[in-house]
């Protein structure tokens, strides 16, 4: 006994100061961060074909969606709340651009009518979650399926192509001088604005209150009903986009465009650690975990994998990023517990 | 009337949280066919005395004794296995399952094969519900039965496990006049049937009505256990109040101004009805009754975060919207609510943020808040209130309770504003803290500020306030001006005695 209390007196005063760094160095976009920088090395190694500038430039394209709709969402699941039908409008709006489009309308007039049909999805769903007290999970649920109906109302099994070409380029060509697709430039924009907006303005501050503790930001007088209606309205408007985008990236209009995105989306966001219980997360981790997600589909697809496997893929990243902070949470918080339960050195 | 043993008792208990001595050296017996009542203010001790009985806190020294047998309760299913039963305030009942269910859950008699004898169930439940003398039936759902009833599904159950000592935790605080009176009856049947019943409850009448004996505590001590007959109820408020007010009421006297807060006839159906007062400039005005009279509500309904019915709330001549934070805020009211956890903080985010939360707008440069802003007001703040803390990006759930009342103050008062509603300001903090909350509370009456201060700490209305409100189930009561406040006075409003001699 006697010749062990040395080491114990010493080792609390060691074990104070460590959290503090490692605690830095455990964050969770950190993490992804890492691991995107290893996938990305990794498949520039072992795939001949993955670092030419092409395929970098055809992997941010096919990513354009997801990311997009993923800044929203971001906003949505900081503030404890959730989209799941943003594929659904995705598919809607291009189910009617196809329709319109045949029709004989204007596409400058086509894509002004997707956003309003866009924030008037958002806005059911919004209204249903503050007015009534739904939980978004389940009014998006019901909303998902409904909207996807409503495309095949406006498509049936059709597909409709032969788009103008100026505006399919727009959808595909790069910003001259680099491989990123203009799609994929309006994602850096929009989620540079949205960085700022959730870290550094009011209404950020705002939304990380009410997802970790909505009562307590609705008796500090923050409109907690308005800011969550008006997340819902730009999560649709966005997802519009994104379905006018899909639509002429891929020469295509169809009502079953862009099935399943929804869950892309949200493991993006989990993976790039935000909490889906709200009030804790980063856009800088988002935008990891999105690039960490396109990269991944890409290095599967250069090396033939099935789909089947790619969305097992997904789906595991999914549950990892999930699960892991909780398990470090727990085992800190068992840690914590051991030691306190410690008899303290005579 | 001979004196039976005591099925249980406590002899010299003490209990200490932290460095809170809750109960120092109490002792009590509760006989069998005796209604015993416990009384006391808040915070005296009664809750931890029933935690104690029912064997959720096990006492840091002296005995619980079963029939003169020392007891080692382990937890409250152990307290249940020795025929102690307690029946709280309001009693949590699954909603979906039928009355009988509720009181055979976990324990159901079998027939053939395990199934639950669904016969033998309903038989047993008409079998309690006739040993009590009411009519319920055992086949409806729990969920409707209004809370007396709740009650009585839960006597019905404790007796079903044969409990021989009931103890009643404010039963009567959410009933009416003819849901008491069926209470006492039932209560009064049990009492012959040889169970020892102790009773808490902070209207007067009542324990004077159903009650043998008392017991009194003050400040976690045993002051009497004594015989009701011969006592007044002015004698057994004494008993409970009787305490030098000093140092920890450093009220300034000042002048007040102009009426600020105007609140007319306000009125929330089945919650509070007809409430009008004004507060002044520089007054603090305390809004006094028992838990659950309606103060908290009213002053939910004031700043918004609930709606109200009729009437109407002014600050500074402007009638605000009901309904709407917001511009409650705009107009210059703050709210210090009652539940610090919930409502007062978010308890994962930092020192820095809780404070800024109020200040969105003002902290904006620009479009972006800046930081510096932010962290200059919470330092300000956290200098001016004298917080404890290591760093203000420290999460504010690692603070101790007195701290983070002080960050939920710096929160509010860093919004300026011309009314402070303070609801319970110094609940569960300790006495230091407490200190430096009512010169603080003071202080900035005395620099024309309009505070109202729920408070059901007694020492603290009457230390603080220089007109006491008193509210009692759900209507203002009394309006007593400091020089005639005392705890008699108030006591008297607060539990519906005054109204009676008026009446």
């Amino acid at each position: 006994m006697a010749p062990e209390a040395p080491a114990k007196t010493r080792a609390p005063a060691a074990r104070a100061a460590a959290p503090r760094g490692a605690a830095r160095l455990v964050r969770w976009d950190v993490i992804v961060t890492a691991l995107l920088i290893v996938v990305f090395a990794g498949g520039a190694l072992g795939t001949s074909d993955f670092a030419t500038g092409d395929n970098l430039s055809f992997a941010l394209g096919d990513l354009s969606e997801i990311a997009l709709i993923a800044l929203p969402m971001t906003l949505l699941v900081v503030a404890a709340e959730v989209d799941l039908s943003v594929a659904s409008v995705l598919g809607l709006c291009s189910a009617l651009f196809g329709a319109l489009w045949n029709a004989g309308w204007a596409i400058e007039t086509i894509i002004p009518l997707l956003i309003l049909i866009g924030a008037l999805g958002g806005l059911v769903n919004g209204l249903l979650v503050t007015r009534l007290g739904l939980p978004s999970l389940a009014v998006t649920i019901g909303t998902m399926t409904l909207y996807r109906g409503l495309a095949y109302v406006v498509l049936g099994t059709k597909a409709v192509a032969q788009f103008p070409q100026n505006y399919a380029d727009m959808a595909v060509k790069t910003v001259p001088g680099t491989p990123i697709p203009y799609p994929f430039a309006l994602f850096v924009v929009l989620a540079i604005a949205t960085a700022i907006v959730l870290h550094a303005t009011g209404l950020g501050r705002a939304l990380f209150a009410i997802g970790a503790q909505e009562e307590a930001a609705f008796f500090a007088g923050i409109r907690v009903k308005r800011i969550k209606l008006l997340l819902f309205v730009v999560s649709g408007v966005v997802a519009a986009f994104a379905g006018a985008v899909y639509t002429l990236r891929y020469g295509s209009a169809r009502a079953d465009n862009g099935i399943g995105l929804e869950l892309a989306v949200i493991a993006a966001v989990l993976l790039g650690g935000v909490d889906f219980d709200g009030g804790r997360g980063t856009l800088g981790g988002v935008v990891a975990g999105v690039l960490l997600i396109g990269l991944l589909r890409n290095l599967l697809m250069l090396r033939d994998v099935a789909t089947e496997i790619q969305s097992i893929v997904t789906g595991l990243l999914l549950i990892v990023s999930v699960l892991t902070p909780r398990i470090v949470a727990r085992v800190r918080e068992a840690r914590r517990h051991h030691r306190g339960s410690l008899p303290a050195p005579s | 009337m001979s004196e039976s043993p005591p099925i249980l008792a406590l002899a010299d208990v003490s209990m200490a949280f932290g460095a809170v001595r809750a109960l120092q050296g109490v002792s009590l017996e509760l006989r069998g066919g005796e209604i015993h009542a416990l009384a006391g203010e808040n915070g005296a001790g009664k809750s931890t005395l029933v935690k104690i009985l029912a064997g959720v806190h096990r006492p840091d020294e002296g005995q619980v004794l079963l029939d003169g047998t020392p007891q080692d309760f382990h937890g409250p299913g152990d307290a249940q296995q020795a025929g102690v039963a307690v029946i709280y305030q309001e009693p949590t009942l699954f909603p979906d399952l039928s009355v009988a269910e509720n009181i055979f859950m976990g324990r159901q008699p079998r027939a053939r094969f395990g199934r639950i004898d669904r016969r033998a169930v309903r038989a047993e439940t008409a079998r309690l519900f006739e040993r009590l003398g009411v009519t319920l039936d055992p086949d409806r759902a729990a969920r409707g039965l209004s809370i007396a009833d709740q009650q009585i599904v839960e006597i019905a159950k404790a007796l079903s496990r044969d409990a021989r000592v009931l103890i009643m935790d404010e039963p009567t605080a959410a009933l009416s006049g003819n849901e008491v009176a069926r209470l006492f009856t039932v209560a009064r049947t049990l009492r012959e049937q040889g169970c020892a019943l102790l009773f808490i409850s902070h209207r007067l009448e009542e324990i004077f009505d159903l009650c043998r004996r008392v017991t009194t505590l003050r400040d976690g001590r045993l002051i009497a256990t004594e015989e009701l007959d011969g006592l007044t109820p002015e004698d057994l408020v004494q008993r409970m109040v009787g305490r030098e007010l000093d140092a920890l009421y450093p009220k300034q006297d000042t002048t007040p101004g102009e009426a600020v807060l105007k609140v007319s006839r306000l009125t929330r159906e089945g919650v509070f009805t007809d409430v009008s007062f004004d507060v002044r400039a520089g007054e603090i005005v305390a809004l006094a009754g028992l838990v659950g009279a309606g103060r908290s509500e009213v002053a939910r309904a004031v700043f918004g975060v609930d709606r109200y019915d009729a009437g109407g709330v002014q600050v500074g001549g402007v009638r605000l919207p009901g309904g709407s934070p917001t511009a409650a805020m705009a107009a210059g009211i703050a709210l210090v609510p009652e539940d610090r956890r919930q409502q007062g903080l978010v308890m994962a985010a930092s020192i820095e943020r809780n404070i800024g939360l109020t200040g969105l707008r003002s902290l904006r440069r620009g479009p972006v808040v800046s930081r510096k802003a932010e962290r200059d007001r919470a330092a300000d703040w956290a200098i001016r209130l004298q917080l404890k803390y290591a760093r203000l990006s420290d999460a504010v759930g690692v603070l101790s309770g007195g701290n983070q009342q002080k960050v939920v103050l710096a929160k509010w008062l860093s919004t300026e504003p011309s009314v402070l509603i303070v609801d319970e300001p110094t609940r569960g903090i300790d006495v230091g803290t407490k200190a430096e909350v009512h010169r603080l509370l003071s202080e900035l009456a005395a620099q024309g500020l309009a505070v109202l201060m729920i408070s059901s700490d007694l020492p603290e209305v009457l230390g603080m306030a220089d007109r006491v409100l008193v509210m009692y189930e759900g209507r203002l009561a009394a309006e007593i001006p400091r020089a005639e406040a005392t705890e008699e006075t108030v006591m008297a409003a607060a539990t519906g005695r005054t109204r009676q001699e008026a009446a």
